[in-house]
């Protein structure tokens, strides 16, 4: 269940967003990926869960099945909520014919229950609130009691209460589900709450690695500027286009 | 300045640009429907159907488009029975309205009008759902709890667009039959009795054939095309309406190179 990447690198047309990336996250481990916007984080979740190819390097996944909490948490806007967790036990080859829909229904009430929204099956996702959407896709994830669990900025638009109760349950199914887990934010409560390693992404390369605590509290000029939140410092913002 | 930074400044330079991004795109998309159209029939061959979604989509694809496709193709036979009536019966024709009506109907207008009247109906819908599926990463998720988009969203769409075509523009046939009688009574006073008489001789088994084979051809293209203009969409709202228009576009030139296409095959 641990993930290992060695000398990735991904270019989308003439831009290179990661070049020569290696880290490794151990078996039921939760690491945090940082940086600015734009450098490459999110990109690192689709290649782990193959959204995407790499042009070199390796991505090695322990067997087990990946899941992925997309930033805008991603639930079909067409069927309820029900239906958006029941999905892949319904749609996936390996799982049809494979539970009855009484057996689903159970599935579906107790993950719901896992992310403390009981009740909630029949409603649409344009009805939820931000934080429920999110949870709703969290229990949509671990329908399949998966060994990989990928977030992007699982709090982002999320109000400081709503974020703490996302990063309880992220903590939450990972001691449940024993699942390696691996977090893009911005957020350092995330951080903080969460992670047992940090990375931090700078002009396609690794800046850092280290513990969530190594970071906040030493860490480098790169974690210093990120976390104090300064605009002096290694890392520079484009704020035009020229 | 020198003569390239120059010549990059000049209209000519910035029209050769934008011709060749018109190009690339026109080629990208020809080659993703191509590409789509083998994923697509794969999944046909193989079998690998899901009914549940076929039937959805055929009863989708039927009823939300009859009232719009019975509109215009209504609306355009009793034009032409309006104009054309009056001088026939002028010329003694008054036997060959019904003839020209079923003629004109069964080779062309109702396949092409209903074609249109789909397009701008259903053609555009499904370019917008895809599209904002695809911008709002709901394909991304459907990839990673591996189910692969093209079966789940291309060929219950295709099927129906396939099988429910004919049957729209076999009621929409009739339909416009109809008005076109009455039209050419309300107009021209052309009877009841000489109307079906000549439509019926106007009615060949070849024409019903080709434009039953030929509206299922325009079902599966409009549905295909504006399921890959969705998928190729990006960007946000703006992405999402380009799709849309790029799908509408697309599928207006296709129905008409496969209606020229037909025609040549089986009329010349």
């Amino acid at each position: 269940m641990s993930i290992e990447i060695k000398n990735l690198k991904k270019s989308f047309k003439d831009k290179t967003v990661l070049d020569n990336i290696s880290f490794k996250v151990d078996d039921g481990e939760i690491l945090a990926i940082v940086g600015l916007s734009g450098a490459g984080k999110s990109t690192i979740l689709k290649l782990i869960c193959g959204l995407i190819k790499p042009d070199s390097g390796e991505i090695v996944v322990s067997e087990g099945d990946i899941a992925m909490v997309f930033q805008y948490s991603a639930l079909f806007d067409s069927l309820n909520v029900y239906e958006n967790i029941a999905f892949a036990l319904k749609e996936r080859k390996e799982f049809k014919n494979k539970y009855t829909e009484n057996e689903i229904k159970d599935i579906v009430a107790q993950k719901l229950k896992m992310v403390g929204l009981e009740g909630i099956e029949n409603k649409m996702p344009h009805e939820l609130s931000g934080g429920m959407q999110k949870r709703v896709s969290f229990a949509r994830a671990i329908v399949t009691n998966p060994s990989t669990i990928l977030y992007d900025e699982p709090t982002s638009g999320l109000d400081p209460v709503s974020s703490t109760v996302i990063e309880d349950y992220i903590v939450r199914l990972r001691n449940e589900l024993k699942a390696t887990s691996v977090i893009v934010t911005h957020q350092l409560s995330t951080i903080k709450r969460c992670a047992d390693k940090v990375i931090m992404l700078y002009n396609e390369k690794i800046v850092f690695c280290g513990s969530a605590q190594d970071m906040i509290e030493n860490g480098n000029d790169y974690t210093r500027q990120f976390v104090n939140a300064n605009i002096n410092g290694p890392m520079k913002v484009a704020l035009s286009d020229s | 300045m020198n003569f390239m930074e120059l010549f990059r400044q000049s209209a000519t330079y910035n029209l050769a640009r934008l011709l060749a991004k018109q190009l690339e795109d026109f080629f990208e998309t020809l080659g993703e429907i191509g590409i789509r159209f083998g994923q697509v029939m794969k999944f046909i061959l193989r079998g690998e159907l899901q009914w549940k979604l076929i039937i959805e989509q055929c009863s989708r694809f039927a009823v939300d488009s009859l009232p719009i496709t019975l509109s215009i193709v209504g609306m355009t036979c009793i034009i032409i029975a309006m104009q054309v009536a009056p001088e026939m019966v002028k010329q003694g024709g008054e036997k060959y309205v019904g003839m020209l009506m079923a003629i004109t109907i069964t080779r062309e207008l109702a396949a092409i009008m209903s074609g249109f009247a789909i397009i701008s109906m259903i053609g555009s819908a499904y370019a917008s759902e895809v599209a904002t599926m695809r911008v709002t990463e709901q394909i991304d998720a459907l990839k990673v709890l591996k189910v692969n988009p093209i079966k789940y969203l291309f060929v219950p769409r295709v099927i129906a667009g396939f099988l429910m075509m004919p049957v729209v523009v076999v009621i929409s046939s009739f339909f416009g039959l109809v008005c076109g009688g009455v039209a050419a009574y309300v107009s021209a006073h052309v009877s009841k009795l000489n109307y079906i008489s000549s439509v019926w001789q106007g009615l060949f088994v070849k024409d019903i054939n080709v434009a039953l084979f030929k509206s299922s051809l325009f079902g599966a293209a409009i549905s295909l095309i504006s399921c890959v203009c969705g998928y190729l969409a990006y960007g946000g709202a703006k992405g999402v309406g380009l799709s849309t228009t790029k799908a509408v576009v697309w599928s207006f030139v296709a129905i008409t190179i496969i209606d020229y296409i037909i025609a040549m095959i089986f009329f010349f």
